[in-house]
């Protein structure tokens, strides 16, 4: 090789004129000018489509909200991209050990038992598909790297299907309106998430129209909602609902504490068009390993329904309950103390509780310190755990209060309790 | 280098013909003899004989693992995309091996296949012969790029062509569940693997102008051929860590696995596109680089 290695610099710098390496120069133009050409298309083309927001009537929140509510769309398809960001701190490895040992604990341990696949849908960004066709026919499939998680409900029968592991879970027999119920219960589609948050309007809510917005193609409103409560955690939900049909396209609850959304659901594409009936025709797969629902885990499976759907929840303090699984312990009986959005769900762990890192033991205990604000009143003292959503207060001696609120209000509520 | 020795007697034969006049018929001859140049070369047989073992190996492995009637690969879906599905069907055998060899096996082959190119030309000293033939160095750039590009198809038919026949011969075949569920007819299943196959031949384009480029830069073809191999991993690897999931969309190797979307129902086409358009403008960039710096180059060897 050496003897042919050259510096071709040098020979050029010897041989050619400098008009002739200006020349040569100028050819790099090109390759710059592509990229150049391609970073303007990705910068501009988004801005560009965007046409801005569309002329729509005027429309008044009740009428809106009605809209909503009458709202019946028997057939469709589409793409949901739902982003959830709790604040939850990064724990890596331990947060996925502590929720499969929740999950298996409850399930069966297998892997196309919704309520663990639901429970992915808690954190991250997720890509999830919906079809509808009528009231007897949906899927809903979560779309993963090369595999995919499916969820059918056709007729009498719940199917879930796990393409990575190729498992299949079976619920069947439950009268068509049962399972509806439960299909509703299990996927976070924009329309179920802002149908829960309109069912929290009360006196205590401010419901504005502001302005109209494109989702997936489509011209919608845009619906704001607002706790009038300043002790809670959430800032505001904004919900941008189809202008045709009164569907709920896109969902996003922003904290009070300002920054990205908590939860962001909305469609990037979607079709009033009647879904292929194969889409909803599933037969277990050669080979597959196939679970059966027995029927007893029924409310396993609404309550970790639950998990797919944190927004819809709040105020309701579910996700308290599931802190008292995770840590392991049994909740007891819940009360709501409050009303609105400024509700406190509070349960006693009974007996001596939860949490301090010295009891629990271990590297989990110190773990646990770690997370949580010590924080004293005159119900004694206790920890405070803290997400950009839902902060948990459990005391020393076992009780524990979970809202949508800040600190002050679930020490105040500790305090009366 | 064997290459002069056995690209001579094809090669001799559409240059002296060239000598009477550029015709466009003439494009075909150049890009024929080089084709027959790289196909003919016992490296880039060894490359695909690698590429054919592939399946074979994935093939024998999950058979004798699954002997006792259990399922491939473990219970929580480890492993290569689509192993799980192996035994039930041998059509995903295709898939799996497609899933197994794209993010090295077949990147490092057309990274070998592009580096040389031009840089083994030069390095073997026919590169000023190859250039004395009235066909211009674009042209000539253009006739190697489209050799890699049939070489990055043929790579990739024959991982699928020898998945199919191990899948064929091993397991089961018949009509076959996307992942979303739904199930397809072995033809359309067929039809589906083969449209993997061309959108995974597609997904190497970036990194055949990449290597290209690389190919042009020196007159060394071990070092085009390392250094276009080791971009290879370095961008692998940055495609692993998190703190630059900003750039990461911009890595010619981001979407590669997004030829599994093919298989779901209905299609999932929104990273098949952008891997496409990905792969589109890296060759847009680097095949114009590969241009300016050729053209303007001193071919001294």
């Amino acid at each position: 090789m050496a003897p042919y290695e050259s510096d071709d610099s040098t020979s050029a710098g010897e041989t050619d004129d400098l008009r002739a390496g200006r020349r040569k120069a100028a050819r790099y133009v090109v390759p710059v000018a592509v990229v150049g050409v391609a970073a303007a298309t990705i910068g501009l083309v988004p801005a560009l489509a965007d046409s801005g927001d569309p002329n729509l009537p005027k429309i008044s929140a009740q009428q809106l909200i009605e809209k909503i509510a009458k709202s019946d769309v028997q057939q469709m398809s589409g793409t949901v991209k739902i982003s959830t960001d709790l604040g939850l701190p990064d724990l890596g490895g331990l947060e996925s050990s502590l929720t499969s040992g929740a999950t298996r604990g409850s399930g069966d341990g297998s892997s196309a038992d919704p309520s663990a696949k639901l429970t992915e849908l808690a954190t991250g960004t997720h890509t999830v598909r919906v079809a509808a066709d009528g009231p007897d026919r949906q899927k809903l499939s979560l779309l993963e790297n090369a595999a995919e998680y499916s969820l059918i409900h056709n007729g009498k029968d719940v199917w879930g299907y796990d393409s990575r592991s190729n498992s299949v879970y079976h619920s069947a027999g439950h009268d068509s309106a049962d399972a509806r119920k439960k299909q509703e219960q299990a996927p976070a589609t924009p329309d179920q998430l802002a149908k829960e948050a309109l069912k929290a309007v009360d006196g205590t809510t401010s419901v504005s129209v502001q302005g109209t917005a494109q989702v997936a193609g489509r011209d919608a409103y845009r619906l704001v909602i607002k706790p009038k409560d300043t002790g809670s955690t959430v800032g505001q939900i904004t919900v941008a609902v189809d202008a045709k049909t009164g569907l709920p396209l896109k969902f996003t609850l922003t904290p009070a504490s300002g920054g990205a959304a908590v939860i962001d659901a909305g469609f990037t594409q979607i079709s009033f068009a009647r879904p292929a009936a194969s889409t909803f025709d599933f037969k277990t797969p050669k080979g597959a390993k196939v679970t059966e629902d027995k029927g007893h885990e029924n409310g396993s499976l609404k309550g970790d329904g639950r998990h797919g759907a944190p927004g819809k929840d709040l105020g309701k303090g579910m996700p308290g309950k599931d802190l008292g699984k995770d840590l392991g312990k049994g909740p007891g009986g819940m009360n709501v103390i409050g009303e609105g959005w400024d509700s406190i769900a509070t349960f006693d762990t009974g007996g001596k509780g939860v949490p301090s890192g010295s009891e629990a033991g271990g590297q989990f205990g110190g773990f646990l310190d770690s997370l949580g604000d010590k924080v004293t009143g005159k119900f004694g003292s206790g920890t405070v755990f803290k997400t950009r959503l839902i902060n948990a207060l459990i005391t020393d001696d076992g009780k524990v209060y979970v809202g949508a609120v800040d600190k002050d209000v679930l020490v105040k509520a500790a305090n009366a309790g | 280098m064997s290459r002069a020795e056995a690209a001579s007697p094809e090669e001799t034969v559409p240059r002296a013909e060239a000598v009477r006049g550029v015709s466009p018929l003439w494009t075909f001859g150049l890009l024929r003899s080089e084709l027959l140049t790289t196909f003919r070369r016992w490296r880039t047989l060894a490359l695909l004989a690698v590429l054919a073992a592939v399946p074979i190996l994935v093939g024998i492995a999950v058979k004798i693992e699954t002997g006792d009637g259990s399922s491939a690969g473990p219970g929580e879906g480890g492993g290569p995309a689509f192993i799980s599905q192996i035994t039930n069907n041998g059509l995903f055998l295709v898939f799996t091996a497609l899933a197994a060899t794209l993010p090295f096996f077949l990147p490092m082959s057309i990274g070998v296949v592009a580096g040389d190119a031009i840089a083994g030309e030069a390095n073997a000293g026919t590169l000023r012969y190859l250039l004395v033939a009235p066909a211009g160095r674009t042209r000539l750039l253009l006739t190697k790029y489209a050799t890699v590009m049939v070489f990055c198809l043929v790579a990739t038919l024959v991982v699928a062509v020898s998945a199919l026949t191990v899948g064929a011969i091993l397991f089961p075949l018949g009509d076959l569940t996307t992942i979303s569920g739904t199930r397809i007819s072995f033809a359309d299943g067929l039809g589906r693997a083969l449209l993997i196959a061309l959108v995974v031949a597609a997904s190497l384009m970036g990194v055949a102008a990449l290597g290209l480029f690389v190919s042009t830069l020196t007159n060394s073809g071990i070092a085009a051929m390392a250094t276009t191999v080791g971009l290879l991993i370095t961008v692998q690897i940055l495609d692993q860590i998190p703190q630059l999931h900003a750039l990461q969309p911009y890595f010619f190797s981001h979407y590669w696995l997004s030829f599994a979307d093919l298989m779901r129902d209905p299609v999932y086409w929104d990273d098949l596109t952008k891997n496409l358009g990905l792969q589109a403008l890296y060759a847009a960039v680097f095949g114009s680089a590969a241009w300016a710096r050729f053209t303007a180059k001193d071919i001294t060897a």
